[in-house]
């Protein structure tokens, strides 16, 4: 599957990547190479083969409802690159939920 | 009247709604959840999303979600699945929200609402669960250079378990939206799985809105309106957006697919700054989860143990308690009607003990803060007031005294209204002294009762009251007098 | 490798961890002289290997001493007490940077402990430093690494495999007798084939995932890199269990496997892959596969023709599914929480600039590749039928496996290539993994052991595989198979690591 430069900016955007336009023209050649290959699970005829999550089926993984102690707010914002006022800060945030 | 430029349009609404739990711990991790707290305290490597963190199911938030679904009339699914939904956002820990998406854990159900006395059938699509995103405050700083603002956050509500019920887009009008969100509310509230308050967000409604000419079966672009922190505040945006929609079609333009945030302070609503393009959010199965497969003996269990939900709790009170259908959705919606069994089981007449829950206590716990069914009055203690109001012991106005008195914790109706002196007098043989005595006195008014004028009749009712401080009881003064005055 | 030698700290770090294990324990030699000795290697080799990220020295003294303190007084001690371990920089060590060799964790100090690295606590390892990796588990070379090469101690011009390079090159170069590797297409058995190790990929759950960072979630998994079969066996159980913590961590038992271990292979059937056997190796990979083969013959076992038809799409499988995961996986790495930030005019600004510093390129192209694959319009052909070709795969090994006991092959297609040879081409250094991916998609366990050199005096890897929680009958036949070869695990040649000898 040959991409486009706007395909891969359009994912770039998606992935939350900055590419420069060298980049931009480097991963096109190099995705479509890639994806040329991966491509190749569509010459095996799999329509009613279920597709597998996991190859050792668990379920019904769950824990009872007690607590245990958190971290504290030190601990939780030690690695925080910004804080402010116990809080994680980032830049202002454009275009709402 | 319909002219033949004019078309009528109808309204076409879902809701969606999101329900936070009130369980112990969060959705994927043990962090305990408090309100209130310090932020950043009730948070750990799972649900900040540090890097190597891994996600497990609680329990107790999967048993919410089949109560919820089964309360609804919900199929619960044999196997369900969790999904990534990927978007990146300050407030999400992972970048991606774990969430259900074509496999949900509950599907099909229904909810039946009363507008203007008619009933109507809502469906349910779904119910699944997800987990809650942290917060985030935004800052101005007028004192930097470039005016720039920034965001802080708070992931002290990232994980909290959600369920997402998700309605057939039956709703016709605000109306029935609010119907619907305060139904929804009453049985949740029933259930005991959420405190369902929308002001303050464990509770929240957003919109999907279109319009389409009536008659014409394929649905209008729909516009998603967020924003709206009360049953009221739903009703102003749906009528206001749906009036948009109309002036947009009416003027020749085209209502755009869009998320609108409603403004209470303008109500109106508004565009939420677009984005260049629909996200979207790449869903997989989560690979670091495995599937719910809820074994049929824990959802019997769940189904059995569902408490009486609202509407079956109005249909009995008017089946078997005789209530008037508006008394009994009254009753319903306050919380009321434990404490109506509990005074029915103590002898009371259903529809006397509704009157006094009704018209009295709910005003006091209301201007107490405290929600009516927590009013600290005993089923015994209100069919006893219940009774001594119908046997003539007391007064209606003595007895609201009396009422507050029992909401003090004094006693019980009885051993206040003897404590107080407050037994109503019925003895005909003192109330006629009393009578005779008034009449003497309030010779004028007495004479005008006699000419025919039935009104005069207060101030000798009044003046006996005041003579027996209010014991006196009036339908038989009101009686007496009349034999004495007129023959 | 005698007791004569014990306290020469050369004899020291020529022993397996058994017998380090059982030295101490007799007395002959404290922790800290066993630690202190592997810590000497190091510095007498990394300048050229360069295996290690930081090494922990103070830690790693401090923990000998301890355990040399509790030893005298009698107290219980863990399973391999006092036994160094070059840990992978890709698990969790509370307070400890934790980078997996890529800048946007280069600061990283997480606060908690991955449930593996808890358990090589408990069992009293001695962990001697994070070593080197390519970044973020992706890659065969550790040539992706953010931070520095890493140089296969039988030839420094040359790779020592990857992702888990410097985890092998540490134990190839006798820096510790155990390591912990973490293998998703191949991670651990390639460069153990690369380096003449032991390296096993246990079956998916049987080992804790918590703190372990994620790659791609339904296929990663933590595995011990050492120069002898026993040595694996011990370390696998030392870190294999269940964990609450993991929703994928199997509840079974780990499996029992030193019972049997010795007992050699006779009756065994032993399946050899049709499609693996083909053209795809080097000649020198070719002849020393196939004397094994006959080795194992010659053992008692009994070869059998098998059939996995569709492992030839297993590449392609993988290269969707794993960037799938990984795209969401690294999502997190967004400058707000923890790691690198460069500064943004917004949050959307800073996050897509953080990323786009704090990545390197091969970590790009896979979260590129998954963020297309999983993209609408393409999750059906792409993912969907990827993991429907994984089904097939399964039930491929499940046929199989009603035929043989064990399935062998090559572990890669070729001796490890010379630094930068395939850096240039993503798609070469892919097909590395052929003959290792089909059993991380099937889940199930596999082991590559040295089974001579080729012409260049290259270790050649054979690969052994078994059905889930099949390990015991897979380290039964390793074991046979290491017995009769004798394999010596010297680094040599002539761009060898010099002064082990």
């Amino acid at each position: 599957m040959a991409l486009s430069t706007d395909d891969v900016r359009h994912v770039a955007k998606l992935a939350r990547l900055a590419l420069s336009d060298d980049e931009v023209e480097a991963l096109r050649s190099q995705l479509s190479d890639i994806l040329a290959y991966a491509e190749k699970v569509g010459e095996v005829v799999a329509a009613d083969v279920p597709p597998t999550s996991h190859a050792y089926a668990l379920s019904n993984v769950m824990r009872a409802d007690e607590p245990t102690p958190s971290l504290s707010a030190q601990d939780a914002l030690s690695t925080a690159p910004q804080a402010e006022d116990g809080r994680f800060q980032v830049p202002q945030i454009v275009g709402g939920e | 009247m319909t002219t033949a430029t004019e078309t009528r349009y109808e309204a076409v609404i879902g809701l969606e709604v999101h329900v936070e739990l009130n369980t112990r711990t969060k959705m994927f991790c043990s962090c305990a959840i408090d309100f209130g707290g310090e932020p950043n305290t009730r948070t750990c490597p799972v649900c900040l999303g540090m890097p190597g963190s891994l996600p497990v199911v609680n329990r107790e938030a999967v048993a919410a979600a089949m109560k919820l679904g089964l309360a609804l009339g919900c199929a619960i699914a044999p196997t369900s699945e969790f999904h990534r939904k990927n978007y990146f956002y300050p407030d999400m820990p992972k970048d991606y929200q774990i969430s259900q998406y074509d496999v949900p854990i509950c599907l099909g159900g229904a909810l039946t609402v009363v507008v203007d006395g008619v009933e109507k059938r809502i469906g349910i699509t779904r119910v699944h669960m997800e987990e809650d995103t942290g917060k985030s405050l935004h800052v101005g700083t007028s004192g930097r250079i470039h005016g720039a603002e920034y965001s802080l956050v708070d992931y002290n509500r990232a994980g909290i378990p959600l369920l997402e019920v998700v309605s057939e887009p039956d709703v016709r009008s605000a109306e029935e939206a609010k119907a619907y969100l305060t139904e929804l509310r009453a049985i949740v509230l029933a259930l005991g799985i959420s405190d369902a308050r929308l002001e303050e967000g464990s509770m929240r409604c957003d919109a999907n809105v279109s319009i389409r000419p009536v008659g014409r079966e394929a649905y209008g672009t729909r516009a998603e309106v967020k924003n709206m922190n009360s049953v009221r505040s739903l009703g102003r945006a749906i009528e206001y957006e749906i009036a948009r929609q109309i002036d947009v079609r009416e003027s020749g333009g085209v209502v755009v697919q869009e998320t609108r945030h409603w403004n209470e302070a303008a109500g109106t609503t508004s565009t939420l700054r677009s984005k260049e393009e629909a996200t979207d959010y790449r869903y997989f199965p989560d690979p670091d989860l495995v599937a719910v497969t809820p074994e049929p003996a824990w959802i019997d269990e769940i189904g059995r143990s569902l408490p009486e939900l609202p509407a079956q709790a109005r249909t009995r009170l008017v089946d078997v308690l005789g209530l008037s259908a508006d008394r009994a959705a009254t009753v319903v919606a306050s919380h009321l009607v434990a404490q109506l069994d509990a005074a029915v089981t103590a002898g009371a007449s259903a529809p006397e003990a509704a009157n006094w829950l009704v018209n009295e206590i709910m005003g006091w716990a209301t201007e107490q803060g405290m929600d009516p069914g927590a009013a600290p009055i005993s089923g015994g203690h209100l069919a006893e007031l219940v009774a001594m109001v119908s046997d003539g012991t007391l007064s209606t106005k003595l007895a609201r005294e009396v009422l507050a008195d029992v909401l003090d914790g004094k006693g019980s109706p009885r051993q206040i209204a003897a404590d107080r002196g407050l037994e109503q007098i019925s003895d005909t043989g003192a109330l006629e002294a009393i009578i005779d005595q008034v009449i003497a006195e309030q010779a004028d008014a007495a004479q005008r009762v006699r000419d025919g004028n039935d009104k005069a009749i207060g101030a000798l009712v009044g003046a006996i009251m005041k003579l027996t401080q209010g014991k006196a009881n009036p339908a038989l003064v009101n009686e007496l007098l009349r034999s004495r005055l007129l023959g | 490798m005698s007791h004569l030698n014990a306290k020469s700290a050369r004899g020291l770090t020529r022993m397996a961890a058994t017998e380090l294990r059982d030295v101490m324990a007799s007395g002959e030699v404290s922790a800290r002289e066993v630690t202190q000795a592997h810590l000497d290697r190091i510095a007498a080799t990394d300048d050229r290997v360069q295996a290690f990220l930081k090494v922990l020295d103070t830690q790693a003294l401090a923990h000998a001493d301890d355990i040399d303190r509790r030893r005298a007084a009698g107290e219980p001690l863990g399973a391999l007490a006092g036994v160094p371990l070059a840990l992978k920089d890709i698990l969790a060590t509370k307070g400890i940077e934790t980078t997996c060799s890529s800048k946007i964790l280069e600061t990283f100090r997480p606060p908690y402990d991955a449930t593996v690295v808890q358990k090589l606590r408990a069992a009293d390892v001695v962990v001697l430093g994070k070593t080197n990796m390519d970044e973020f588990a992706m890659g065969s070379s550790t040539e992706n690494s953010a931070f520095q090469k890493t140089f296969n101690p039988w030839d420094l011009q040359r790779v020592p495999g990857g992702s888990s390079g410097g985890s092998s090159a540490a134990v190839a170069a006798f820096d510790a007798p155990l390591a912990i590797g973490t293998d998703t297409g191949g991670s651990i058995r390639q460069p153990a084939a690369f380096c003449g190790l032991v390296g096993v990929k246990p079956t998916y759950g049987l080992v804790s995932r918590y703190g372990l960072i994620a790659f791609a979630s339904s296929l990663d998994q933590v595995g011990p890199l050492t120069r002898t079969v026993k040595d694996s066996a011990l370390l696998l159980q030392a870190v294999a269990g269940y964990d609450p913590a993991d929703s994928t961590s199997i509840p079974e038992a780990m499996p029992d496997v030193l019972t049997d271990l010795e007992r050699g292979i006779e009756g065994l059937r032993i399946g050899v892959v049709r499609e693996f056997m083909g053209d795809g190796m080097e000649p020198g990979v070719r002849a020393r596969v196939d004397e094994a083969l006959a080795r194992l013959e010659k053992l008692g076992a009994t070869l059998v023709d098998v059939t996995l038809p569709h492992a030839a799409y297993g590449v392609s499988a993988y290269y969707l599914i794993a960037p799938s995961e990984a795209s969401s996986n690294l999502s997190r790495y967004d400058g707000v929480r923890y790691g690198l930030r460069v500064e943004g005019e917004t949050a959307e600004e800073m996050m897509a600039n953080t990323r786009a510093a704090g990545f390197g390129p091969e970590v790009k192209r896979r979260i590129m590749i998954g963020t297309y694959a999983l993209s609408a319009g393409y999750y059906d052909a792409y993912y969907a039928q990827a993991q429907r070709v994984r089904t097939l795969i399964i039930r491929d090994f499940a046929q199989a496996y009603t035929h043989c006991d064990v399935i062998v092959s090559p572990t890669t297609p070729s001796t490890a290539f010379k630094v930068g040879e395939k850096s240039d081409d993503p798609l070469a250094m892919y097909l590395n993994d052929v003959y290792t991916i089909p059993s991380n998609l099937a889940g199930a366990p596999a082991l590559s052991l040295p089974v001579g050199l080729d012409d260049l005096g290259l270790p050649v890897g054979l690969q052994v595989m078994a059905p889930i929680l099949g390990e015991a009958v897979m380290f039964r036949v390793a074991r046979a198979l290491e017995a009769d070869l004798g394999f010596d695990p010297t680094p040599r040649g002539a761009h060898a690591l010099e002064g082990v000898q």
